[in-house]
């Protein structure tokens, strides 16, 4: 029977993890620099270690096998038309003591609160570039800088309602902000239902260990959502906008609404009378007031964006303009993740809130000031190069894993385009323990904690650990090899 | 509900019917070939066109196999992939539907309808197609059932449970028309037909069993098979669950539950259609059957059945589309 194995011959698991386990010259989650188990790894380990080999095996394949029966897989872009795989997930939880949780919880508070600043500034007053603050030249060129809405006013003042901002640790295990994702982040589902194989896969383990829950995620989801419903609406129907079932998060979106228990349409269900959204139902038509929307702006309304988009709703933009209909996140949140904007939110922390950034950024040069570009042509083999609008690893030069004829075409485009890139050091991303096949090996990972701008601002305790599952790589995205991690959060700090 | 929710549940459970008829139709026919001495090429032939012609998708066949014997028919109607009905690609196009509903369905009926398109997709399926032809097809005539049983018992019985039902019933109506279509050249081309030879019997049973009907028409008829009573038991029986009879009335009250509308009334043309569909077969015998020759009268079924399918998706599904909307028009100038 399932886990219940009492093969004698099976050593116990927790032995070959920690007897041949190297944690190498990196900034290991599980195992100090001495070699010790950081005591937030013990109460876990304590149980893990008396599970046998086979039975973490047989553990291993039921997740993967509900997975794949549940459907909970991405699609990737490129493949064979409808290829779907399962998002790789490895069993041994990546766990955060509670102090340390707390400080980052008030940093990426922090970080939302000037970010929502910046972007009320930006479409209004514009005081952080009249001030000197951030060149103006900087927003005025970004590519998802919304000139349509200047002046236009938002439910509540709340422009980015969902924000998954992506958290590395450098080789002192100190916290960095990589970037922010304020159009549609995605990856929350997944978090809810590697916590759901794990429940199911180490039912004792959780109270045992205090595990801090994530359950809720969907009910504030919907709060948040609600919270930003145009005034006078008595009971306001909100929808998510999903490109559909080709989106490669399409199971996350149908997950999201399924559980907060509302319509999930694409843009050809929604049409637009009188400046108000309405979904065609057997009914007739039905008003809408709230869209979660899970399309970029590019895509959101052909007749003021891309005109060749099939996805968009004709008329959307300007029913949302009448306040008719609010979207969560407001149109133009997109110029927060330009990377360019990244490099600036330290000012707009200082500029806004009059604090100190509690979660530094990681140090990025400027392609377009003339000191960094020359700094980043002349140290290209050893910087990471990013494009600044691309997310999902797509555009990017590793300096020191790239070969010459790389180096050489992100120099041209580099020297042609300044404004679009920023170069970083190579940072060694923090590694855990993780289940290469036959062993432990230590991978690198990172955080996506999940942040909620509703009444009070809520950020789900964990988020999405990724973690690069070859060999020496420091890439975690799912469309390249990439995996993940349950992420427990506990009460304490052991 | 949102009309291309409800166009996705219909063909959902649509499909699904589909996929379970047709493996009854493979199975049957493989198990009863067992019982033919000397098949030659021309026998066989003469066994298993008609079985293809029966899906409706003759040309499609012709234009991909050269003859038709066991080993092409069953390949097109199991697992080709060009073939838009073989059981594969309706439980492909069952899943696509559940998939683009995900949020509507519960999580019982997406696993199940993932299970089997994940087994049909898998080498394994081709492993039991080739040891046990039977098994392959007992697995989704099983996972069919089970989804019955998953829309009765986790679903809840608004709209959307009605959209699925039409759906299934439709499909099962149609099906049950083709699969009794097969054998009609061994009939007379009017008026009833006489006592018929123990080969014919032999086919005719087929066609009971492809039904599920042998047992049913055990115990209403004994054991004489006759093809006037197969097609008074598959046509007008109101007790039989796959008659054409019992499919439009479960058919009829589907389309009536979603629009609330009472008996002996229509609101829309789907609901007019079908209910004097139902009337037709409430008030007929078996002899209304037979006077115009059995394959005219199950043609003219089809193309009836054909039209309530239409007016459904005209009433809840197509419409809404068709409106413009003048202002939308205008800011696009």
């Amino acid at each position: 029977m399932l886990g219940l194995s009492r093969d004698p011959s099976g050593a116990s698991l927790g032995r070959v993890l920690l007897d041949r386990y190297e944690a190498g010259d990196f900034f290991d989650e599980m195992v100090s620099g001495t070699g010790e188990i950081r005591p937030h790894y013990r109460r876990f380990l304590e149980r893990f270690n008396q599970l046998k080999r086979d039975e973490f095996d047989q553990k291993r394949q039921a997740v993967d096998l509900a997975f794949l029966r549940q459907g909970i897989t991405f699609n990737v872009y490129g493949d064979q038309a409808g290829a779907e795989r399962i998002f790789p997930f490895d069993l041994i939880p990546r766990i955060i003591p509670a102090t340390e949780w707390a400080r980052v919880e008030t940093g990426l508070i922090q970080r939302i609160t000037a970010l929502n600043h910046f972007l009320h500034d930006i479409y209004h007053e514009q005081r952080i570039l009249k001030e000197g603050v951030i060149p103006p030249f900087y927003v005025l060129s970004a590519r998802h800088f919304r000139r349509e809405f200047v002046n236009f006013q938002v439910p509540k003042d709340i422009y980015m309602h969902i924000c998954g901002t992506d958290l590395i640790r450098d080789r002192d295990g100190k916290y960095l902000v990589l970037e922010d994702n304020g159009r549609c982040p995605s990856g929350v589902s997944y978090v809810l239902e590697n916590r759901r194989a794990m429940r199911r896969s180490f039912a004792g383990l959780f109270e045992a260990v205090g595990v801090r829950p994530v359950a809720n995620y969907s009910d504030v989801l919907l709060k948040t959502l609600l919270n930003v419903a145009p005034a006078g609406v008595a009971e306001p129907t909100v929808v998510l906008l999903t490109p559909g079932p080709y989106n490669s998060a399409y199971f996350e979106h149908t997950y999201l609404a399924r559980q907060m228990g509302i319509e999930i349409v694409e843009g050809r269900d929604l049409v637009v009378r009188d400046d108000r959204v309405y979904m065609r139902t057997t009914k007739g038509l039905r008003p809408v007031h709230v869209i979660y929307r899970r399309i970029d702006d590019d895509f959101l309304d052909p007749t003021v964006f891309r005109r060749d988009s099939q996805l968009g709703v004709p008329g959307l933009v300007h029913a949302c303009r009448a306040g008719t209909v609010t979207l969560a996140n407001s149109i133009g949140t997109g110029i927060a993740d330009d990377k360019v904007m990244y490099y600036f939110v330290p000012r707009m922390i200082k500029f806004y809130l009059g604090e100190e950034p509690i979660l530094d950024n990681v140090p990025t040069y400027l392609a377009s000031e003339d000191e960094d570009r020359r700094y980043i042509l002349d140290h290209l083999d050893e910087l990471v190069v990013k494009a600044a609008n691309e997310s999902g690893g797509y555009g990017m030069l590793m300096g020191p894993k790239a070969t010459k004829a790389e180096i050489a075409e992100f120099r041209d485009r580099i020297i042609a385009e300044p404004r679009n890139y920023i170069a970083q050091p190579m940072i060694s991303l923090s590694r855990h323990p993780t289940f290469c096949g036959e062993e432990f090996e230590g991978r690198h990972i990172d955080l996506r904690p999940f942040i909620l701008n509703g009444e009070k601002i809520f950020v789900l305790p964990g988020g999405l650990t990724r973690v690069a599952l070859r060999k020496g790589s420091l890439v975690v995205n799912s469309s390249q090899g990439g995996g993940s991690k349950d992420t427990w959060v506990l009460y304490g700090d052991e | 509900m949102l009309s291309r929710v409800a166009n996705s549940l219909f063909w959902m459970n649509r499909y699904i019917e589909r996929a379970e008829n047709t493996a009854r139709i493979v199975d049957v026919n493989l198990q009863l070939l067992l019982d033919f001495r000397n098949l030659d090429d021309r026998r066989l032939a003469e066994h298993w066109v008609p079985i293809v012609q029966s899906t409706g998708d003759e040309t499609l066949f012709f234009k991909l196999y050269k003859a038709a014997n066991g080993q092409t028919v069953t390949d097109f109607l199991v697992f080709s992939q060009e073939n838009p009905n073989s059981i594969l690609s309706a439980v492909a196009e069952a899943r696509e539907n559940a998939r683009m509903v995900r949020d509507q369905v519960t999580v019982e009926l997406w696993e199940e309808i993932n299970r089997l398109y994940l087994f049909m997709r898998s080498p394994q399926s081709r492993q039991v197609w080739a040891s046990a032809p039977d098994e392959l097809c007992n697995e989704v005539k099983r996972s069919s059932l089970i989804l019955q049983g998953l829309v009765r018992g986790t679903v809840l019985e608004n709209e959307g449970w009605y959209f699925m039902e039409a759906g299934r019933f439709i499909e099962r109506a149609d099906k049950t028309t083709r699969i009794l279509d097969v054998r009609y050249q061994t009939l007379p081309e009017r008026g009833l037909p006489g006592p018929i030879n123990e080969t014919d019997a032999l086919e005719w049973v087929a066609v009971l069993r492809s039904c599920s009907a042998m047992d049913a028409y055990r115990q209403t008829y004994g054991a004489d098979v006759h093809p006037a009573h197969i097609a008074e038991l598959l046509v007008l029986s109101d007790e039989f669950p796959r008659s054409v009879r019992s499919c439009v009335a479960r058919l009829d009250r589907a389309l009536r539950s979603i629009a609330g509308t009472p008996s002996h009334r229509f609101t829309n043309n789907a609901e007019k259609l079908s209910g004097r569909l139902l009337a037709e077969l409430q008030f007929s015998t078996v002899d209304d059957i037979f006077a115009p020759g059995l394959h005219d009268y199950l043609d003219q079924l089809q193309i009836k059945l054909n039209a309530v399918g239409d007016a459904l998706f005209e009433a809840y599904i197509f419409l809404p589309y068709l409106e413009a909307d003048p202002a939308t028009e205008r800011q696009q100038q």
